[in-house]
């Protein structure tokens, strides 16, 4: 036998095999009826969906549905692209995302070493449950909060900042194109950092302590310890964060922008997500905004699964 | 060298101090806020005891019919989406876990898909919409009924436990649906008990969904009363129950107290339980990362 006969009976093999796992759902009767609701959620909401992408490419109108729409090609993308509004919401998305994550980033790393260095378990416990509250709480409570604490007439942090640092004028934290983007960012980390760092400190607990015990021995202070044994032994953990937060890069957080933002502060705060928001429930351009989503999506398909193959390399195992 | 060490600890328990205490006093001066009249909250400042303490604000609070329907819309969903939408995935991972499945690799790649690409908003709005789904109850559970991680998480779950135990029941003349419900069910209480508190959690603090399916008013949830209140600044909905005399109370009750007084009311359950389950949360983010 040559070998390109053995290869297409292989080949043939496998097909067989794939045919003959058919007669598998006969078989297991009962299974395939458990499956069959997660399949039929499956379909309806996520799949349907993806056929719904075509209104895309057609100039989608209601009264004569989604068939019966004219199509219309790449017009929907090239009126998009033509517009400032949004070039500007990609912008600003990719400008918070990656403010987000060169401040926000690192703050659940460091959080995770100050911990482990707090040598009364009482006080360490009191500000993990502390410092993990927020991240329970919906943007819409938070929103809520800050828009009292941050508030330019009687809010707690302006008079905080007048009474304490000096600062004469009242700051406009969610009105103002200046300190907008800040706002969000600080807002982001206060609300995550605490529970961001349980992966960290997760496995820093996970660090053989004999490895301090050694270090110690041979004279290394607290700060060599850290410096030579916890850090590098966090260093996967830390590249395989970065890059799943680089894969999401499209995401700048909509929850949060959407109930913190205001038309003063579309300039800075308008993103991707809200834009499409806008367009597409607001003023019913429903083909237009499916055709800024759907670039959205692709480039965040290509993204996440990039990120998440070199991720999975790097770990030595999968993420799912 | 001792001493060095001390000083950066100091610097550290500083610094842990000031993170705890940002998110501490913030509740707390909210609370104040809450149980203070008009004239405090107007005046501004960091408030770090109610002055002239009352009730009022959340006296009008709970007296106002929007805010009951909203917790009872709340409880629906919550209730009704965790029991469905966790005895659903359970199921529907557990066929997965079988290895003998017919095409499980292309089964598990079908849900793992719907991780990575979406069709997005419009579209999953327009199949609500044409399904017939707007304003009622199925459309704040069903478009997210099944979670393909949790569903990923589960099966590697149920993967874990030992084939031996089905095999004795399938001989004992068991099918596979009791088993899952008396054998496997039971013994995977841990995960349905995280995966369960993932999804409470995450229906009581959903508002988009609500948002953007539901515009009838009495179907409305707590969350989307909040951001009326807050955010859009609605009064009409705290007004149309005390329409009685409402601008008269209006200058004795703070709007923004009322607000604070809004906040407490909507997440006073997950302040109340959150120190005792958040264990549970800390080990389900475990789970997830060990190798989902």
């Amino acid at each position: 036998m040559t070998r390109a006969s053995i290869r297409a009976e292989k080949k043939n093999g496998v097909f067989m095999d794939w045919l003959y796992s058919f007669r598998g759902y006969r078989k297991h009767l009962t299974l395939v009826l458990m499956f069959l609701p997660v399949v039929v959620y499956f379909v309806i909401f996520k799949y349907l969906p993806m056929g719904g992408i075509v209104i895309a490419f057609k100039n989608y109108k209601i009264s004569q549905g989604i068939f019966g729409s004219a199509w219309c090609g790449l017009d929907n993308f090239t009126k998009a692209f033509a517009t400032s509004t949004f070039s500007r919401s990609v912008r600003n998305t990719l400008t918070i995302s990656g403010l987000k994550l060169l401040f926000g980033f690192p703050m659940p790393i460091i959080l995770a070493l100050m911990l482990n260095e707090v040598s009364h378990p009482r006080f360490k416990k009191t500000v993990q449950t502390i410092s993990y509250l927020p991240h329970f709480l919906s943007w819409v409570v938070l929103a809520g909060m800050f828009q009292q604490l941050l508030s330019p007439n009687n809010g707690a942090v302006n008079a905080l900042l007048r009474d304490v640092f000096g600062v004469e004028k009242s700051l406009y934290f969610l009105g103002d194109n200046r300190y907008f983007r800040g706002t969000l960012i600080v807002t982001d980390i206060w609300k995550n950092v605490g529970w961001s760092s349980i992966l960290y400190l997760a496995t820093i607990t996970g660090i053989d302590p004999e490895l301090y015990e050694a270090a110690t021995v041979d004279g290394a202070t607290r700060w060599q310890c850290t410096r030579y044994i916890t850090i590098p032994s966090l260093v996967s953990t830390i590249v395989v964060m970065l890059i799943l937060n680089v894969g999401s890069i499209m995401d700048a957080g909509f929850d949060q922008i959407f109930n913190l933002y205001n038309s003063a502060v579309y300039q800075t705060g308008d993103i991707i997500d809200t834009y499409v928001y806008r367009y597409g429930l607001g003023d019913m351009k429903y083909s237009l905004a499916t055709a800024v989503g759907l670039f959205k999506n692709v480039i965040a398909f290509v993204l996440v699964l990039g990120t998440n193959l070199i991720a999975r390399r790097i770990s030595g195992e999968g993420i799912w | 060298m001792r001493k060095r060490m001390t000083v950066g600890k100091t610097v550290i328990y500083f610094l842990l101090i000031l993170l705890s205490a940002t998110i501490v006093v913030a509740f707390w001066h909210l609370l104040s806020l809450s149980l203070s009249p008009s004239y405090i909250a107007t005046k501004g400042g960091l408030l770090l005891y109610p002055r002239d303490a009352t009730l009022d604000n959340y006296a009008r609070v709970i007296g106002n019919r929007y805010i009951w329907q909203g917790y009872k819309n709340t409880l629906i969903r919550t209730v009704t989406g965790t029991v469905l939408q966790l005895f659903f995935t359970a199921m529907g991972a557990y066929v997965l876990s079988k290895r003998f499945f017919p095409h499980r690799t292309f089964w598990t790649l079908f849900i793992v898909f719907t991780m990575f690409f979406s069709g997005g908003l419009i579209p999953t709005y327009l199949v609500v919409k044409n399904l017939g789904l707007l304003n009622t109850y199925a459309s704040m559970i069903l478009p997210g009924f099944i979670s393909a991680y949790n569903l990923v998480i589960m099966r590697n779950f149920f993967q874990s436990l030992p084939e031996e135990i089905e095999e004795s029941c399938l001989i004992d003349g068991a099918g596979r649906l009791r088993i899952f419900l008396q054998i496997i069910l039971p013994l995977s209480r841990p995960i349905l008990a995280t995966v369960a508190l993932w999804l409470v959690v995450g229906h009581w603090n959903s508002w988009f969904d609500v948002l953007i399916y539901i515009s009838d008013d009495t179907k409305f949830t707590l969350q989307i009363v909040l951001r009326r209140i807050i955010i859009t600044g609605s009064k009409e909905i705290l007004d149309t129950s005390a329409a009685a005399g409402a601008a008269e109370m209006e200058s004795v009750v703070s709007s923004e107290g009322l607000k604070a007084a809004c906040i407490f009311v909507t997440t006073l359950p997950i302040l109340c339980t959150y120190p005792f389950v958040q264990k549970f949360f800390v080990k389900g983010i475990m789970i997830g990362s060990l190798k989902g």
